[in-house]
């Protein structure tokens, strides 16, 4: 094997570029005659467009929904009964639903001037009553946000194991309500495409950013009634996506209309304020649990009920509902539950649409699960780390399915908790609690314990009723007439180093090193069809597809060497980039060589299906490989400041096998990061009326270097029995725990105060109004 | 978001800038830390933007026997990195590195912020601390004026509409002066929740309390401060709380709590400098 393959901590090939800014972003695109488009925004929540009338002198500049002929809303339908489905047009029609919502669009040779064009249209809005909170949603005389519902509610998940009446006599019963922030995602580089037409191709060229390029044609075609061979969507480089770039959006929709009309070429860049005052919110959930125990904290059942508050429409293809309906199943984490109930309502409100981020249900679902059992484990007056330990689902149940029917392949939750609690020294803490801080500081330990549920398959996603779903990701390998090696695949790069870890799982098949191996993603023109970039599921389904079509193209070029070694197929071995039967060998480049240019020295029989190839993968069960880990957090909350430190930060994760370590440890951190984000700054507040309070970073603080801690990262590798190599997916797990760890942190440190926080994020002023709520404060 | 469209004119000298201001609509740019962002949010529509970046005499720096007079136009990380003569044991320099970010700092000027005067930005209520005062230029004169009184209210100040914020006089802290200064962020680099600055120079006679970031012009705790020169640091704690209740009535709890809290910890941190 070479030093590349599949284990090897290779730097990324992608680096060489994103590093010295010669990444080639969607405003690095310089395209002859290239004009730009500005939106002008709903500054109401909820309204009625009374008119929009357009300065007489730029009349052909500006468009408006009455102008866009043969272009359909977004309508995405769900499986599930009794969802209630939206139409979402490009440009607002008859009514505003959320401050943000596009009701014209200028194009002009520059952003400024669009802007200026934006700024002389004359809008007339008749307000309406805003619907601003999931609870002000479900009220009976709640307005409607879609007029031709009966109520505000896209849909009620349901799930029952049935819950035992006695379970009210049980020794422990907490009752608790959670809420999350309404948070933005805030990849490096915004949303923004181009779209133009190409004459030569006679198509409708996309280059947009986003992580699901094969999907965007569908999704285009359908609301542009063009067929999928008129479409070729392209995606660069992309700075971040984290589900931001997941789905259509209307910008996409309105500048592949503006494409094909006038077979001209635009451009729209989302800049910052937009992103944090009409780009798609993320992660608002609200949550009342109650849990029985036995007196040692053992759980008995849970009942919960769910609300998610999805905004004014639902998004494509993922409905309004994934989060909603991804709770019911995620709810009990890795813990065996005897007993659940679980009823979530996804709730349309007059707030931007919902979209998956990083984590999708989980980041919520595990802090109302994991806050649950410190509760627990304080009623039973116990360590938490202990009750936790007791619940888990144990390794000798492996694989296992949960109460709520998820089917965890492999792993030994419980030993992660265990390493993790060493790492962190919970004895030394609690001995230093005793001993109280210098600085007057309360220090304190949470843990958290998740489950990442990746490269899920068609199953798993109908039974949360979506439409489009993932199956067979396919992936091409080709070799060059001097022995080098192509790899081609429709998932894309968003920054998670695809383009190294791919040519890595090629590296191992062929024994070729990754320096002579390149990868293309993301293009429909050149590359095979992928669900794309979501679900943790890139390397366990590209990384699958490629080791296969790796394997066909070596069992290919075995074919052609033994002609030339004059032996059979089965004699040939790889290794070290030649092709082996006993003393003697010739290289790739000697094959191919021979293949392309000098085919007369092959026999006429020969192989026909040359050097190369394209497979089809999906794991052998649509279940998911589920990778796992435990963070623990150690904190300093100080009282007279509300302020919190993160002292000491440990993760113990299981992602089976890594195919590249400093990749997934990237991964990790970086997610780890975002999930301190959703902690403790993270917020999109709206005020009564529907207006974002937080529309520049002054007021929507992200954490920076100085906010986050050096996060020590262990690994363990119990390989998924369904997946090739036991890959897991790793894309998003270091997202989903770090406001469950902190938060039990922060309530560990002030439970001898008799204050718990509940609600995300944990800012200095919450934790100060909850200490002078308990009369505890330094005032 | 980006700017409305307008004239740039890059002053040579302090006549030629106040000649532009004639201009109702002219708006000046130092570091353009703050401006930018309000250009490009179309907060600001001037027609003119005059740059002062380039103006030799605002960058000058002269030393007097009581103060030091550092032109408007010097940057945060000139102060950071000592470039300029300290007069105030280090207070400047101290204030300068903890403001915002390191790329901020190498444009972002002290005239620039004092003349924008958000409340929660460092240099107001440090000067403010200091009893410094400003130069401002006007067509055929100049005045001075001090930092508390030119400070009208948050991002009001008493520049008029055909006037330069020229230089800042700092006064000289003594040997045996100290200052202690405490601010509380949300994060690091972010503009200041709560923010304290104590200046005590025994041998002029001189102590001043500010409690800065509070929406308004910064408030000089003068019964603190009085009992800070009379009776120490403990009899200052005493009157912190009181006072602060009196001179900030209408403020919730976590507000008081904040700002109580940095002016307590200011006096505690000047005990031990």
């Amino acid at each position: 094997m070479p030093g590349t393959g599949i284990g090897a901590r290779v730097r990324r090939k992608e680096d060489e570029r994103l590093t010295r800014g010669r990444g080639r972003f969607i405003g690095d695109f310089h395209i002859q005659g290239l004009q730009d488009v500005a939106f002008l925004r709903s500054p109401q929540a909820h309204a009625r467009i009374r008119s929009i009338v357009k300065p007489a002198d730029a009349e052909k500049q500006i468009y408006t929904a009455a102008d866009l002929s043969g272009l359909r809303p977004i309508v995405t339908a769900s499986s599930l009964p009794g969802y209630k489905v939206s139409s979402h047009p490009p440009l607002a029609c008859g009514k505003v639903r959320f401050v943000g919502e596009a009701l014209a669009m200028a194009v002009a040779r520059t952003r400024a001037t669009a802007e200026d064009l934006c700024e002389r249209i004359a809008v007339d809005l008749e307000p309406l009553t805003p619907v601003v909170s999931a609870d002000a949603a479900r009220a009976p005389d709640a307005p409607r946000v879609h007029d031709a519902w009966d109520d505000n509610i896209y849909l009620l998940a349901n799930f029952d194991s049935g819950i035992d009446d006695a379970l009210r006599d049980a020794p422990i019963k907490v009752v608790r309500e959670y809420r999350t922030a309404r948070h933005c995602i805030h990849p490096m580089e915004g949303k923004g495409l181009i779209a133009y037409w190409d004459h030569q191709a006679s198509q409708l060229v996309v280059i947009t950013s986003t992580q699901i390029p094969h999907v965007i044609r569908t999704g285009l075609a359908q609301c542009l009634d063009l067929d999928q061979e008129r479409i070729r969507v392209i995606a660069p480089d992309v700075g971040g996506g984290f589900g931001y770039k997941s789905i259509l959006q209307p910008e996409e929709l309105l500048l592949s209309w503006l494409a094909l009309t006038h077979k001209q070429p635009f451009r729209w860049l989302e800049d910052r304020r937009e992103h944090l005052t009409a780009g798609a919110n993320t992660r608002q959930h609200q949550y009342r649990v109650t849990a029985y125990a036995d007196a040692r904290g053992r759980l008995l059942g849970l009942d919960a009920e769910a609300m998610v508050d999805a905004g004014a429409y639902s998004v494509w293809p993922y409905t309004a509902c994934l989060e909603g309906a991804q709770i019911v199943g995620n709810l009990p984490g890795p813990y065996d539950l005897p007993s659940y109930r679980c009823r979530s309502f996804t709730v349309a409100t007059n707030k931007p649409f919902l979209v998956p981020y990083r984590g999708v249900s989980r980041p919520g679902a595990c802090f109302a699960m994991e806050l649950t059992l410190d509760a627990v484990a304080r009623a039973a007056g116990r360590e938490p780390a202990d009750v936790r330990a007791e619940n888990l689902v144990p390794a000798s149940a492996m694989p296992h399915t949960n109460v709520a029917g998820k089917h965890f392949d492999s792993g030994d939750y419980p030993r992660s908790l265990e390493r993790a609690r060493a790492m962190i020294d919970l004895p030394a803490i609690r001995a230093r609690q005793q001993r109280g801080e210098a600085d007057g500081r309360r220090i304190g330990v949470g843990f958290a314990v998740y489950t990442e549920q990746s490269a899920h398959g068609g199953k798993a996603f109908t039974s949360w009723g979506l439409t489009v779903i993932p199956g067979f990701d396919q992936a091409s390998v080709k070799l060059t007439p001097d022995g080098g090696v192509e790899v081609r695949s429709g998932i894309h790069t968003i920054g998670q180093g695809l383009e190294t870890t791919l040519a890595q799982v090629a590296s191992d098949v062929l024994s070729i090193p990754i320096e002579r191996i390149t990868v293309t993603l993301g293009d429909t023109a050149t590359t095979p069809y992928s669900t794309g970039a979501i679900g943790s599921r890139g390397i366990v389904m590209a990384g699958g597809a490629v080791a296969r079509a790796a394997r066909q193209v070596a069992d290919q070029a075995k074919r052609l060497a033994a002609h030339l070694l004059q032996c059979t197929p089965d004699d040939v071995a790889l290794q070290d980039g030649r092709l082996v039967a006993g003393q003697a060998s010739v290289s790739f480049a000697d094959i191919c060589g021979i293949w392309y240019l000098r085919p007369d020295q092959l026999p006429d029989d020969v192989d026909r299906r040359g050097l190369e190839a394209t497979e089809a993968y999906k794991p052998s069960v649509d279940t998911g490989a589920f990778s796992y880990a435990t963070h623990a957090a150690l904190v300093a909350v100080d009282t007279d400041t509300g302020g919190v430190e993160i002292l000491d930060y440990v993760i113990v994760e299981d992602c089976g096998r890594r195919v590249n370590p400093m990749i997934v440890e990237g991964q990790t951190f970086g997610g780890a990061a975002q999930g301190i984000g959703t902690a403790l700054f993270e917020e999109s507040p709206f005020d009564a009326q529907g207006q974002p309070l937080a529309s520049t970073l002054i007021d929507y603080l992200l954490p920076g270097p100085t906010e986050l801690p050096s996060i020590r990262l262990e690994h363990f590798e119990t390989l998924s029995p369904f997946t090739e190599y036991g890959i897991k997916g790793a894309g998003e797990g270091g997202a989903i725990a770090p406001a469950a760890a902190i938060v039990n942190g922060i309530n560990d440190a002030l439970a001898p105060l008799g204050v718990e926080i509940n609600e995300l994020p944990a800012t200095p002023e919450r934790i100060l109004r909850a200490l002078h709520a308990a009369g505890t404060s330094a005032l | 978001m980006k700017p409305v469209a307008f004239q740039y004119h890059r002053a040579s000298d302090i006549d030629d800038a106040l000649a532009q201001l004639a201009d109702s609509d002219a708006k000046l740019m130092a570091g353009g830390c703050s401006l930018g962002p309000m250009l490009n949010l179309r907060l600001v529509r001037p027609t003119l933007l005059v740059d002062l970046r380039h103006i030799a005499e605002l960058r000058q720096v002269a030393c007097s026997r009581e103060t030091l007079r550092i032109g408007s136009l010097r940057t945060h990380a000139e102060i950071e990195d000592g470039g300029l003569p300290d007069v105030t044991n280090g207070l400047l320099p101290h204030v300068a590195h903890r403001i915002a970010y390191r790329a901020v700092r190498n444009r972002g000027t002290m005239g620039g912020s004092v003349a924008h005067a958000d409340p929660a930005a460092d240099w107001i209520s440090t000067l403010i601390a200091l009893g410094a005062s400003l130069v401002i230029k006007r067509p055929g004169g100049e005045r001075t004026i001090a930092v508390d009184r030119f400070v009208l209210a948050g991002f009001a100040t008493d520049l008029g509409e055909n006037e330069i914020l020229a230089a800042i006089d700092i006064p000289k802290l003594s040997r045996h002066g100290r200052w202690s200064y405490h601010k509380i962020c949300r994060k690091t680099g972010e503009f200041a929740k709560a923010i304290a600055a104590i200046v005590v120079d025994p041998d002029r006679h001189y102590a001043r309390i500010v409690c800065g970031a509070v929406e308004a012009t910064p408030v000089v705790m003068t019964d603190t401060a009085a009992a800070l020169q009379s009776a120490g640091t403990a009899a200052a704690l005493e009157k912190v709380g009181p006072e602060l209740r009196r001179l900030m009535p209408g403020h919730d709890a976590v507000f008081l709590q904040l700002h109580l809290t940095a002016l307590r910890r200011a006096l505690c941190e000047l005990d031990r400098r």
